[in-house]
């Protein structure tokens, strides 16, 4: 008798622990903050949080904005997609010589360097507009990097 | 007044004098100040950035135009966008003049239409979604001019700022007509 009942509680112990971790998975879809995820894990290291991205999104919009949208060539060309592409080859933008000549690659290394100083970067560029804050130039790689099919 | 394009007639001129330096007299009395030199390099560096800048103000004033005339809006609101537009309408030629001044040629307008297609023109659908866009574009440009000035030659550095200025005042009236609140923080641009 003592034993059916052990095991009739460890059922339950089970069952309940099961909920749980139901509850947990439930908790962290959709609005919980995800970390950075390191190479090598199953998500994508590009992956931030809806949170941060709805940071990521504004800043670019206030910063990037004035010049640039995702999908239409404005005072800059398009932003879609232009991360893990070469310098100066989005489709129907009137490019400057100094990007038409720049051999790169846009990274979160070449990104941070051009933000930071255009001009120095590409001599000759049309955007002389530098983003000063380390941290602001990472959200907007993040955001970038984000929304382009070549991230990986 | 003097002729300020007697000196520079052409941008083969500007940028063939040899030393690669030059003088900028005339520049200065675009600007209303005095200026030293500059490489030609780096003209033809002010020169592109002037032309973007050139390039953003087409935009804002066709912006303007398309809002205006969109039938979205109050008069009275109306009333108000035309005078921003107004003062667009200054910088661009203020700018025009600087760019022709160094020897280049001002960026063209485009079409109403191909920038009402860059701005989604067509997802505007009341006052409200007009005044948004307005509102992105200005605090848009008044971070855009405060963000170029340190790649600016030195003598543009004014003219930039006066222009954020003009940008950050549209956008407080904007944000004000949209009932947002005042921010907190300092140092609200750039």
């Amino acid at each position: 008798m003592k034993r059916r009942l052990n095991i009739m509680l460890y059922v339950c112990a089970v069952l309940m622990s099961g909920e749980v971790f139901a509850n947990d998975a439930a908790k962290s879809e959709g609005t919980v903050p995800m970390q950075m995820i390191s190479e090598g894990d199953s998500v994508p290291p590009n992956a931030v949080s809806d949170e941060q991205r709805v940071k990521n999104e504004k800043l670019y919009r206030q910063r990037c904005g004035a010049c640039h949208a995702l999908d239409s060539n404005r005072i800059g060309p398009r932003h879609r997609d232009i991360y893990g592409q070469k310098a100066g080859s989005v489709s129907g933008f009137n490019y400057s010589e100094a990007l038409q000549n720049l051999d790169v690659i846009w990274t979160d290394v070449t990104l941070d360097e051009w933000l930071k100083n255009p001009t120095a970067f590409a001599k000759g560029t049309s955007m002389g507009f530098r983003l000063r804050k380390a941290s602001e130039r990472k959200a907007v790689i993040q955001y970038l990097k984000s929304l382009s099919r070549y991230s990986e | 007044m003097q002729d300020i394009t007697r000196n520079l007639s052409s941008r083969r001129d500007l940028l063939s004098m040899t030393g690669k330096t030059l003088s900028l007299a005339a520049v200065s009395l675009v600007i209303g100040r005095e200026i030293k030199t500059a490489s030609a390099a780096d003209l033809s560096q002010d020169i592109a950035i002037l032309n973007a800048a050139i390039a953003l103000e087409h935009e804002g004033i066709a912006a303007y135009q398309i809002a205006a005339t969109s039938g979205l809006l109050q008069p009275a609101i109306v009333d108000i966008g035309v005078a921003f537009q107004g003062h667009h309408k200054g910088h661009r030629d203020i700018l025009v003049k600087a760019v022709e001044t160094l020897g280049g040629t001002p960026a063209i307008e485009k079409s109403l239409e191909e920038y009402a297609r860059n701005i989604k023109a067509e997802t505007l659908k009341n006052q409200t979604d007009v005044l948004r866009l307005a509102l992105d574009l200005e605090r848009g440009a008044a971070n855009a001019y405060l963000g170029l000035i340190p790649s600016l030659g030195n003598d543009f550095h004014q003219i930039a700022a006066q222009m954020a200025a003009d940008e950050s005042f549209h956008a407080a009236i904007l944000a004000n007509a949209l009932g947002e609140p005042i921010p907190k923080a300092a140092l609200l641009f750039g």
